[in-house]
């Protein structure tokens, strides 16, 4: 490509405003000129992210017909539908940037796209639904509450609306293990082996440490990230402890304890070497995701073909009558 | 589609608790007003539970969200059809959903027909709500202040099924050549199933001016359903009724494995609160 002084000037003054308004703390908008850098770190991050959405669907999904009481089920219908509003709004904010929902499905899809790590454990029993929503779903909110101040504005407007229902997700999720902790024998020890499943992974949902992590120094410049991993997973486990507490339920790390001098919290070794295997496409439902959702996409096609069709057919129809 | 998202999708918790006027509170239903509300009851949770069966699968974003709020419309008014019905034998909505063995679940055949694609999704949700409809709209003005207000607020929300699924109907049959010959194929399909709804019996004979009989229901429905099927060009199928014997117990083979998938772990657990 050619690029011509007057777009090389052009290019000057939008990476001034640019400058200013991240100095300035201020939101970037579709229309604004913004770095090549800043645009393809945002269509990973916020499809990446759209897609954890999808993809997160399923383990809980996979419980809605067998959900033990009516109201359980009914809640669990309304927060797997919610990741589904999530997921929607997210890809809304992505294509603000130029890419096509059709390529980030295909992205997903053809498996040449990430999403998060822990969707691709399984979910054997009821419990998994409690510790999902507790710590899965607790660490996303640690994860996104600063990301509704991020400088790109569909993005960080996208996940004002997306935490609010975050908080409710938590919520029935701590309500499951609540129940079942103070419930039968056989119920409390299928709250604590779920949370023994999950609460490792779900620290492994901050990424790696700071210094392991390439990309987190540029995102911080641009503020699209807030705080660092450590950080945010820090304040997760803070919130984790008295809520263990009030479950009555046993901390997996038991190397865990406070730092009185720093004031924070110091964790077991955390097996990075587990969360790099599950990265790599290597986890226990890894095949199983990618296969439900191509499954999906493929049983749904000749649908979506109708409704192009037909909305096409309407389309025409229309421009002959006026 | 789109134009609900903005009404049904932004569901919260505290819209799931069940308002006050809709728990028959202080009221017990007689018995044959809870044989009437257990009959609805099960009618709603059946066929939320085969809709529950969609969401992650459905063939775009847009329709996870639009069957999984049919699904959770449906479920709110069984809880509260289950639980007023219960108020004459002592039992909860969930002692009713998870305890009863098939043959006491008086849901009709039309709702245990099985997902299959979407198309049979579609033809199944068109026939039921076009059927709901009509009863919700009939069985607001019922003596019953419990039935009354459970139906008064149903009403509303299953014109909007029916919308949905009746927008699906024109767009699968003016669609594509295939999705037309599979929408012609699932309306026949599940057609035999609409005769039983309609069904008068004792039961309903007797209720006179707390439910309509749901004969009377009959002509508002064949309008309805004929209208959409003139704008979609497709014939009412020729098709011979089946017996449906839902309201007695009698159910298909599906019923079985959609019963069992439900009620499994709410079994194994007997007496545990969740
Ligand atoms: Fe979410
Ligand atoms: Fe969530």
């Amino acid at each position: 490509m050619v690029t011509t002084t007057a777009e090389l000037a052009e290019d000057e003054d939008g990476r001034a405003r640019f400058d200013a308004l991240i100095a300035a703390d201020q939101r970037i908008e579709p229309r604004d000129w913004m770095p090549d850098k800043y645009r393809r770190t945002l269509v990973r991050q916020i499809s990446q992210h759209a897609h954890s959405e999808i993809i997160g669907m399923q383990p809980e999904a996979n419980w809605i017909t067998r959900a033990p009481s009516l109201k359980r089920k009914a809640i669990l219908m309304a927060k797997v539908q919610d990741e589904a509003g999530h997921g929607l709004y997210l890809y809304a904010a992505a294509q603000t940037l130029g890419i096509s929902r059709e390529e980030m499905t295909a992205q997903l899809i053809e498996g040449r796209a990430r999403y998060s790590s822990i969707f691709n454990y399984h979910t054997p029993t009821w419990a998994d639904m409690g510790a999902i929503g507790w710590l899965v779903d607790g660490a996303a909110i640690c994860n996104q509450v600063p990301l509704c101040r991020a400088s790109y504005g569909p993005y960080g407007r996208a996940m004002v609306r997306i935490c609010k229902e975050e908080s409710f997700h938590q919520r029935q999720g701590f309500e499951i293990l609540y129940e079942l902790s103070h419930g039968t024998p056989e119920q409390k020890q299928m709250a604590q082996d779920a949370v023994d499943r999950w609460y490792w992974p779900s620290l492994m949902m901050f990424g790696p440490s700071d210094d392991a992590s390439p990309n987190s120094a540029q995102s911080m410049a641009w503020n699209i990230k807030r705080f660092s991993n450590d950080e945010l997973r820090q304040r997760f486990v803070g919130m984790c402890v008295p809520q263990f507490e009030a479950l009555g339920l046993e901390c997996p790390d038991k190397d865990l304890r406070y730092d009185e001098e720093t004031g924070t919290w110091i964790t077991g070794e955390i097996d990075w070497d587990e969360f790099a295997a599950v990265l790599d496409g290597r986890g226990p439902a890894n095949a199983a995701r990618l296969r439900h959702r191509r499954e999906a996409h493929d049983d749904g096609a000749w649908v979506r073909e109708a409704a192009a069709e037909y909305a096409r057919k309407q389309h025409d129809s229309e421009r002959v009558a006026v | 589609m789109s134009e609900h998202s903005g009404a049904h999708g932004d569901v919260s918790v505290d819209e799931l608790t069940l308002a006050e006027e809709l728990l028959g509170s202080g009221t017990t239903a007689t018995p044959p007003v809870a044989e009437y509300a257990m009959r609805l009851g099960d009618d709603a949770l059946i066929l939320s539970q085969q809709l529950g069966g969609w969401i992650s699968r459905a063939p775009e974003l847009e329709e996870d969200l639009a069957l999984g709020n049919i699904a959770l419309d449906l479920i709110g008014h069984a809880r509260a059809l289950l639980r007023y019905a219960g108020t004459a034998s002592d039992r909860s909505e969930d002692d009713l959903a998870f305890w009863r063995d098939e043959p006491e679940f008086r849901s009709c055949w039309l709702v245990e027909q099985p997902n299959g694609h979407f198309g049979d999704t579609i033809a199944r949700q068109f026939l039921f709500s076009a059927y709901q409809v009509e009863l919700y709209q009939a069985l607001a003005t019922s003596t019953d202040p419990s039935l009354g207000a459970i139906a008064g607020k149903a009403e509303r929300e299953v014109a909007y099924h029916l919308d949905h699924a009746a927008q699906w109907m024109l767009r699968l049959a003016g669609g594509t050549e295939e999705s037309r010959g599979r929408i012609t194929v699932s309306l026949g399909d599940l057609y035999p199933y609409v005769d039983e709804l309609f069904e008068d019996d004792e039961l309903t004979d007797r209720l006179a001016g707390v439910a309509p009989r749901p004969s009377s229901l009959r002509a508002g429905f064949d309008r309805t359903v004929a209208s959409v099927l003139a704008e979609a060009d497709l014939e009412t199928p020729a098709v011979k009724p089946a017996r449906g014997d839902g309201r007695r117990g009698g159910h298909t083979a599906s019923m079985g494995y959609l019963l069992a998938e439900m009620q499994w772990l709410a079994r194994r657990h007997p007496g545990a609160t969740w």
